[in-house]
Order: structure tokens, then sequence, then C-alpha cells
């Protein structure tokens, strides 16, 4: 199963993921640069992706926790998600993904 | 606390790892200053998930974030270290041969033998709305902590977040204020509700306003706002500003500490697994700021790490004095400093 995955400076890569895997850890592992500073806690909001709005239904809905550390994101948007939140299955099979952009 | 200082041994940092590192250091007789960018001690256990529980650390099979801080202040209460809070590190001059100064953004200056980096993730900074030209307001109209309340009497105040920080502030500047407005991406906060419910009722009342969206614009001159622009869902209004205050929580940055003569590897400082001192003779780094073969970002590590760096750390202060590992079950020495006999 694949992802296709926008890096920061525009560049579209493909991913490829197992059912089960966390969208956070994959990006890292791919090194591709996502600060995730809390490794995962669901408290920094750095891990920060925009998801393609064809595939956000596909992810279920934003949890209370998620909505309210999304308040500190960077530009968030109507199809921001927390990668660190985000655990992946066969229905993301092809799911496009924007990293957002970093803090300064 | 004088701006002037001389101690065994620096520690950078007050998270978890830092703290751990004053007990070891102090077991071995070596007195310790900290210094940490936050008002408070705990670093990420106290600043991003003070309530979340850890369930990793040895014997505590569950514990707050700040329950283990205020288990560690507890545990290094006799070794009485000082803290520097609220102030980076700017600089670490000197060599292991004549010591180290350590310097401040506040201006304080402290001489030791040895220092130790435990600053984590990096240093904790506010994050800085992603708005074009925000630098330029920086220094007169926008701020990310209110220093003088007064400051802000008869002022146009733009406040931005939702969390506890954003609504605090919006309730005590509101009597002061010529017109507080809030502004957040939804209207549902994740601050107090006892805030939100007062910053409501002044919002029905005509006291303040309430808008739902992001700021994407700055309009001023010569460094002073005048005007901010917000963007809703459909729309987008101006809204008259002298000064704003965005609350979007802390970001974790390196910092100045990539210009203190480290070699470092992916933002990390290179240690090794004996000593865990750093390419620079007499500098130490321990926890999530390090990284060798192997690494582990574990409190559990940094804890080791420390007491290893500490019988390190020891030959550099005092270099003739033989060091004797004892056990603080049986050592009358050990206990004597731990204030229990």
């Amino acid at each position: 199963m694949k992802l296709n995955v926008t890096n920061r400076s525009g560049t579209m890569q493909p991913l490829e993921f197992c059912s089960g895997d966390t969208l956070m850890q994959l990006l890292r592992e791919a090194n591709i640069d996502i600060a995730a500073e809390c490794d995962g806690n669901c408290v920094c909001a750095t891990c920060h992706v925009y998801i393609d709005p064809s595939w956000l239904q596909s992810l279920g809905d934003v949890g209370e926790e998620e909505e309210s550390m999304l308040d500190e994101a960077c530009k968030p948007e109507d199809n921001s998600r927390l990668s660190c939140q985000l655990v992946l299955s066969s229905a993301q099979d092809g799911m496009a993904v924007v990293i957002a952009p970093d803090w300064q | 606390m004088s701006n002037l200082a001389t101690t065994d041994v620096v520690i950078i940092g007050a998270g978890p790892v830092g703290l751990f590192a004053v007990f070891e250091l102090g077991l071995l007789g070596l007195k310790t200053h900290l210094i940490d960018v936050l008002d408070k001690p705990g670093g990420q256990c106290a600043e991003l998930y003070p309530e979340k529980p850890i369930y990793d650390i040895p014997a505590w099979p569950v514990i707050s974030g700040q329950q283990l801080t205020d288990r560690l202040m507890e545990q290094i209460a006799p070794f009485n270290p000082s803290f520097h809070l609220g102030e980076m590190v700017e600089s670490i001059e000197g060599n292991a041969q004549q010591g180290f100064t350590v310097g401040t953004t506040e201006g304080t200056q402290i001489k030791a033998a040895a220092v130790v980096i435990a600053a984590g993730g990096g240093c904790f900074q506010p994050k800085r709305p992603p708005i074009i030209g925000i630098e330029e307001y920086e220094q007169r109209s926008v701020h990310y902590a209110v220093r003088q309340r007064e400051l802000m009497r008869d002022q146009h105040l733009v406040i931005v977040g939702g969390g506890d920080s954003a609504l605090d502030w919006c309730l005590n500047l509101q009597p002061i204020a010529k017109r507080v407005t809030l502004v957040h991406r939804r209207d549902d906060f994740r601050s107090a509700p006892d805030s939100v419910n007062k910053m409501r009722a002044l919002v029905a009342a005509g006291e303040m306003d309430l808008v739902i969206g992001q700021v994407k614009g700055l309009v001023g001159d010569q460094g002073q706002l005048t005007q901010v622009e917000i963007k809703a869902k459909d729309n987008s209004t101006l809204v008259l500003c002298n000064v704003l205050l965005p609350f979007f929580g802390l970001t974790m940055k390196l910092g100045p500490l990539s210009q203190w003569g480290l070699e470092l590897e992916a933002n990390r400082i290179k240690v090794d697994t004996e000593k865990f001192a750093t390419s620079r003779p007499g500098v130490f780094a321990i926890g999530d700021i390090n990284t060798y073969p192997g690494k582990l970002k574990l409190i559990l590590s940094g804890f080791h790490e420390a007491a290893l760096m500490s019988h390190a750390a020891m030959g550099i202060v005092d270099p003739g004095k033989k060091v004797v590992f004892q056990y603080t079950t049986s050592s009358s020495s050990l206990q004597k400093k731990l204030g229990v006999k």
C-alpha cells in the first residue's frame, strides 16, 4: 500500500506503508522533515499535515484532544490533521498527504 | 539571585534528566546551578505534558509529568541547587583547564569547572504566527508574553489563541484596555470552562469582541501596528489593533547551542557512552539532546547517563581526587549528604 507525500519543498514521493502504521512514525522513518517534538503524545502540534480532502472521511472524526492541539498548529486548515494520531489502514491506500509548514 | 556566581557544575536544562544530574553530582559532593529558559523546572514534562501519564519510569507504574518533576525536586532538595529560570544560555566560554563561564540572555554569568547540557529537544520558544512581516512589529506591537501589564492600558488589544494563556490575559487586560478582541480559529475553547464562561459573558455584554478566524495580515507603520486582518471562512475583516498578543504555545528550537563548538549530528550533540563527554573537553551532554549509537530517547536512559557523566565530571572538577563508588543503602557519607543520617 502507498501514500503520496509532498514535503515542505514541494517534492512528492510515494511512501509504502502497512496496516497499523502511524503516519508520524512513517514520515520520520522516511526522513521527511517533520518536528514531532512530543514524539506522538498529541501535545505539540508539530507533526501537522494536510490530507487530500477526498480522503478525510476515511480517517474518521478528529478527536477532541487532537482538535484542541490543532489550535496550536501552524496554518491550520479544514483538512488539517496531526499525523501522530493517524493510524493507517487499507482505506488510505493512495491517499495524498502534504506536510504543513513548520513554526519559525 | 546574584548575576555572578561560582559553582562546581552548571547544568543547562532543568528537565527530569537535568534535575537528576543534580542528585548524582550531589552524591559526589559537587555543587550545581541549573539554568532553564522556562519559568519552572520540569522541562517538557512540565510544559508539554504535566497531566499526561508516563508508564515507563522504573518503579512508577504510572506517574504524570508534573508528579515526576515534583518527586525529582523533592529528591534533589538536600543538595540545594540554585535555579536560574526564564533564562536562556547564550555562551559557554573557557575550557576544562581554566574553567568555564556560562552566560545567559539575562546577564547572569556562572563560573564552573564543568558544564552539563541536558537541554532535551532544545530551547522552548514561543510559536510565532506565520504572518508575513511580523518581525518588524515584534519590538513595539507584537508580544508573546505580557511583561508590563500597565503598557496595555488604553490599547486596542488583539489576543489570539484558545488556551488558558489567551483567555486569562483577555480577562486580566479587559478592564484596562481600550478594547480587547479575542481571535480563535473555532468557536470552542480548550481553556478552563470558568474562563470561557467569563469571556462569553463579557462578549454578550458588549465589553469585548470575539472573532472566529485567523490573523492573516498586519497593518501599521514603522513597527507600530494599527490594524490586523482577520480571515474567517468566507470573509475577512480589519480590526483596530495597537498590540497583538499571540498565544500558540511553545516550540523547541536548537537555539544558540549550535555555536558552542560542539560536534553535532542531526541537531543532536555527539557523545561517547562511557562519560557522555562532548567533543569539547569538560562539557557533557545527557538526555534527549545527545546522540550515540543505540540511543533511545527515554527519561530512564537520561538518568543512567547522568550517573555515568557525574563520575566523569568529578575527574574534571577535582582531577586529583579518587572517586569511590558507593551505595546510598550502605554509605554513611552519602546518607549524610542526603540528610537522612
